[in-house]
């Protein structure tokens, strides 16, 4: 039971969310070469310890999230909203 | 005392003021409340209650903890049959039925102990030995399999659903306890002081742990028990900890009832968060290997005592007591007190002095067990200083009781993935250091005396307190830490050129000439010889033999124990039943009932419904009582073919688009375009994955210039919502759009057939439906029953068709009104069958072809790629393997013959070559009225272009064999669409 600290809701359960993926990969502009997305899509580590993942908050706020979770011990040390905000919205 | 009883006449902590009777193997016997199914049994005299798992050898009750390894029976009956109890861990009860296992006809006459005669040929690893690499292979090897099954085993479960009803419940709190011994209740109490919210778990019906043991035990422990009663402790007795997780929650299992009391749950799931866990969870008394060391008569020294004094039990007359350490002096001395005779065995040459009238042999060790089904007596040893055993004689005794040391439980911290460390100087497992919220105390921690037991319940449950920030006075914890006259380490007795048959774990029958037999067939590793002998793999999963079973490894192999290593304890500390961990969630519970907002308006139209995913949808609506679904289907399809017929489509997944960059965003998802659609229009769209294979489909409203409505399968919905909020919130933060899933807010009604106009006009305002005004793939507001609606002019059957879209709670008298204009015209209602069916018809691609598998080409959808942009999936869509002329793409499929069926999920195959996979399969069949015979919708190598016209044998082996089919377009009606352009 791994408790995941959600920016918007709390400290949640993993079962309110869904594992999204290496949130480290770069997925390339859509009209990139297939060698890149085939890089982006198909290739990716598989770390033993600090991993950096999304998690989406399913059955929550609905938010992505990136997680810093460890591998080994299933610690997780942060969980911030993947959408860095507009910029311009104020 | 009766001469069939050996209860005690007074002492105990059972009611002796009620008698519950119960039966064993078919024969009623008598106890208390208070008692155990073991207790009960052993004051009733019954000394054979099980036998062994491979030589059938008689057992008896060797323990009175959740290490039993000889007193596992089957309890209940029927439905409610419950196989592999341990009767020291069942509570009695009035009525309880309980049966011997692995025995025929019953456990006292087994003719399986035939078994023990030839058992030089049953030893480690036969079955490997014997029945690989044998004439006749696997199918000789399964013959075989059943017979050894059947003479080896366990109990046999219930064949029928388990009536009896679970559920699951979850709680936090600042502290678990784990264990109501001296220890647990003395951190409860601490805990408590400290002003914490404290949870104490304790998996015996009684609390009180090693007090209830002692001959004073039942004060001390309702004195302890009333303490933390009035402190505001949750107590949770009959509950295990089974399990702690990762973020240390812990899962528990509470048995609430064993009877049978309506709608009252037999046991109880929690799922507990504690903030800090203390594990009191005590030690296990090992045994010591020697010969015969499982007959019915001998048990641990320990268990023993509690017979004697929580139970008033005296097991034998003549009793003969074996140590290795000072816990065999206070069994001896209770028993001498309840009468018996007592010889004290001490491997020792020092300990502690003589209790009153016993006679303690120093330096002496149990050599064999004597008797055939009972115990009548034990040979002993004189133990020399180099280790050596030799014979000196044989004392007649009817019940012996063996401490070869104690194991602390550290069960739960090596859940947490903390490997046990072995303590050379205090002859255990002691548990490892953690760095999470887990303080282990009590004996769990290697402390035998009682006191510092206490005190390091105290002191752990201080430390908890002050490491959540609460005062709590500083108590010194005890270090484990050798005494004057510490144990002995002793695994097992042998004599030099004599075979002794000495069992090590007596739940799967394994020896010490098993473990030694696995050193010598180089299985050296103790996770090998653990899986090669068996060792520790039954119910009570090594609690009993592992550590003996390691130390015989580690002398094999010359290494001492702390290099031999331990096997990795798993949840659950003991086996829990499936139905707790199911809880609530079982039949129509499984899984959550999706309903669509007509589903009352549908059943009371006489639909019978079908479950499409979670959502439970109209599957046909028989017009007489007798209507079968092929009937009803094909009368359905017909009168909307020719006519008109409604249909609920409101599962169908409906995502809001919204914000100035919608059209953008959409263009990105679909394969074809979206930003120039009209205000006023709708289009279809396909989306593929990143991998360039089909997602999902459906057609997308544009509402406004900046608000789109998307619909999606029903079995896709979920996912593409989550999709899409994946790319705006990760991919593409830069895009101005919000998405919000409307699925449930919009009620759909599809009005399909050439009268569809007719009925909508009957009952619209507000709306110009002429062909003109609103034409193929338009949207429209509208008014029907004063309900304001949106009418889409989208056609999944290829009729002239509308799709009806209504706020959910609007949903009823829309229909009320659709209803009441389609009926005059000889229109009907139909389900998803006849939706499905006339999809076929049309050659749709639907869930079936949308396998996760198919790309647009394969779909004949190639045509819809748009190449003046980019789109998800597109790169990668273009690899060269997927444009392979040799994939398997759509086609329509008609029988040779009149009248013959197709069937979905049949092999298709060439002519010439039918075998292995073939060159495609059937996906999709129904019967089409319009043509008058089946057609089918499926995939096969190479597609219309290489197939056209040509047959193939649609192989369904398991069903109708082999058919001819041809090959054809899966356009079968309409192929231009004059019909719904009409």
């Amino acid at each position: 039971m791994i408790i995941i600290p959600c920016p918007f809701c709390g400290d949640r359960d993993h079962s309110e969310f869904s594992y999204g993926g290496d949130a480290t990969v770069k997925y390339p502009a859509l009209d990139a070469s297939a060698e890149d997305w085939y890089n982006a899509v198909y290739l990716r580590k598989n770390p033993r310890g600090a991993h950096t993942e999304y998690w989406h908050h399913v059955g929550g706020c609905r938010s992505w999230l990136v997680v810093e979770r460890d591998t080994l011990t299933h610690e997780i040390s942060s969980a911030k909203y993947a959408h860095d905000g507009y910029g311009d919205s104020a | 005392m009766s001469a069939s009883s050996s209860r005690l006449n007074a002492g105990g902590i059972i009611n002796r003021n009620e008698t519950l009777s119960f039966k064993f193997d078919g024969k009623s016997y008598a106890g208390h409340p208070g008692d155990s199914l073991a207790s009960a049994l052993l004051a009733n005299n019954v000394k054979i209650v099980g036998r062994g798992f491979k030589y059938h050898r008689p057992r008896g009750v060797m323990s009175a903890g959740q290490e039993e390894g000889g007193a596992i029976l089957t309890v209940g009956t029927g439905a409610r049959r419950e196989p592999n109890v341990k009767a020291t861990m069942q509570p009695l009860y009035g009525g309880l039925e309980s049966f011997g296992q692995n025995a025929w006809p019953s456990v006292a006459r087994d003719f399986g102990r035939v078994n023990d005669i030839g058992s030089r040929f049953l030893g480690a690893g036969f079955y490997y030995k014997t029945f690989f690499g044998i004439r006749g292979g696997t199918k000789d090897w399964m013959l075989f399999e059943k017979i050894i099954r059947k003479a080896a085993g366990m109990g046999t479960a219930s064949r029928e659903p388990d009536p009896a009803h679970y559920e699951t419940a979850h709680t936090s709190c600042d502290v678990l306890v784990v264990g109501a011994g001296p220890a647990g209740i003395a951190a409860a109490t601490q805990a408590a002081e400290a002003g914490l919210d404290v949870v104490i778990a304790e998996q015996d019906f009684t609390l009180g742990g090693d007090y209830l043991s002692q001959p004073d035990g039942a004060h001390r422990a309702v004195e302890a028990v009333a303490k933390i009663g009035s402190l505001g402790v949750s107590v949770m007795l009959r509950t295990q900890v089974f399990g702690l997780y990762d973020g240390c929650v812990a899962g528990l299992i509470e048995s609430v009832t064993d009877q049978e009391t309506g709608m009252q749950v037999r046991q109880r799931m929690w799922i507990v968060r504690p903030r800090q866990i203390i594990i009191a969870t005590g030690a296990i008394e090992r045994p010591i290997a020697f010969g015969n060391n499982d007959r019915p008569g001998i048990m641990g020294s320990a268990g023993l005592r509690t017979y004697l004094n929580r139970y008033a039990i005296k097991p034998g007359q003549e009793a003969v007591i074996a140590t290795t350490n000072d816990s065999g002096y206070a069994t001896a001395a209770d028993l001498k007190a309840s009468g018996a005779q007592v010889t004290l065995l001490d491997a020792r040459t020092h300990g502690p002095d003589a209790p009153e009238g016993v006679e303690v042999l120093r330096g002496r060790v149990p050599v064999k067990g004597e008797g055939w089904s009972e115990l009548q007596g034990l040979q002993i040893g004189k133990l020399s200083e180099s280790g050596e055993v030799s014979v000196e004689k044989s004392i007649g005794c009817d019940l012996a009781a063996v401490s070869g040391g104690w194991s602390p439980v550290v069960n739960l911290t090596s859940h947490r993935g903390v490997k046990p460390v072995w303590s050379e100087e205090m002859d255990c497992f002691l548990p490892g250091e953690t760095k999470e919220p887990i303080k282990v105390c009590g004996s769990a921690a290697g402390l035998w005396d009682e006191e510092e037991c206490r005190l390091s319940g105290a002191a752990a449950a201080a430390e908890a307190a002050r490491d959540l920030g609460v005062n709590a006075p500083v108590v010194e914890r005890p270090e484990p830490r050798r005494t004057n006259t510490p144990t002995m380490a002793l695994y097992e007795v042998t004599l030099p050129g004599k075979k002794l048959k000495s069992f090590v774990d007596p739940q799967h029958d394994v020896t010490t000439g098993d473990i030694r037999l696995a050193h010598q067939e180089g299985f050296v590793s103790v996770e090998h010889m653990k899986r090669y002998t068996t060792l520790g793999m039954a119910t009570d999963q090594g609690k009993v033999g592992n550590v003996i079973g390691i130390a015989l490894m580690a002398a094999a192999t010359g290494a001492p124990v702390s290099k031999t290593g331990t096997t990795t304890f798993r949840p659950p500390y003991s086996p829990i039943s499936i139905g707790a961990i199911a809880g609530r969630s079982v039949k129509q519970h499984f899984r959550p009932n999706r309903l669509t907002p007509l589903d009352a308006w549908n059943k009371k139209h006489n639909a019978v419904m079908t479950q499409a995913g979670l959502w439970w949808r109209p599957w046909y609506y028989p017009i007489t009582p007798t209507e079968s679904v092929d009937d009803a289907y094909e009368r359905e399809m017909k009168v909307t073919r020719e006519c008109v017929g409604l249909c609920d489509v409101s599962s169908l997944g409906k995502i809001m688009v919204q914000g100035p960059d919608a059209g953008e965003f959409l263009n990105r998802l679909y394969v074809n375009g979206f930003g120039k659609l009209a205000v006023g229009k709708a289009r279809y769209g396909v989306m593929l994955r990143d991998d360039g294979v089909v997602y999902d489909d459906g057609t997308t409203w544009r509402l406004s210039e900046n608000d789109f409505l998307m619909t999606t399968t029903t079995a896709n919905a979920a996912g593409v919502m989550a999709k899409l909020e994946e790319y705006l919130q990760t991919r593409w933060p830069e895009l101005k759009v919000s998405v919000a899933s409307v699925s449930d807010q919009w009620a759909g009604i599809a009005v399909a057939g050439p009268k569809s106009r007719d009925v909508l006009e009957a009952v619209t305002t507000e709306c110009d439906l002429s062909n003109e005004a609103f034409p193929f793939m338009g949207i429209r507001e509208g008014v029907i029953a004063d309900k304001k609606v949106y009418l889409a002019r989208i056609s999944f059957s290829g009729e002239r068709a509308y799709e009806v879209y209504v706020r959910s709670g609007d949903a009823e008298p829309v229909a009320d009104a659709l209803w009441g204009a389609t009926k005059p015209l000889g229109g009907c209602l139909y389900g998803t069958e006849a939706l499905g069916a006339m999809r076929v018809e049309k050659g749709h691609v639907a869930g079936s072809e949308l396998d996760g598998r198919t790309t647009l080409e394969d779909l004949g959808l190639g045509k819809m790629a748009s190449s003046k942009k980019a789109y998800i999936g597109k790169a990668l869509a273009a690899r060269e393997g997927l444009h392979d002329a040799d994939r398997k793409q759509l086609v329509g499929i008609i029988p040779t013959g009149d009248g013959k069926r197709l069937r979905a999920g049949a092999l298709l195959m060439a002519d010439t070559e039918q075998r292995g996979h073939g060159e495609g399969e059937i996906t999709a069949v129904t019967y089409s009225v319009e043509l008058g015979h089946w057609i089918g919708l499926g995939l096969i190598r190479g597609g219309v272009e290489r197939w056209d016209g040509k047959t193939a044998i649609s192989a369904d082996p398991v069903r109708d064999g082999n058919t001819e089919v041809r090959i054809v377009s899966p356009h079968f009606l309409d192929p231009k669409g004059e019909r719904m352009h009409g």
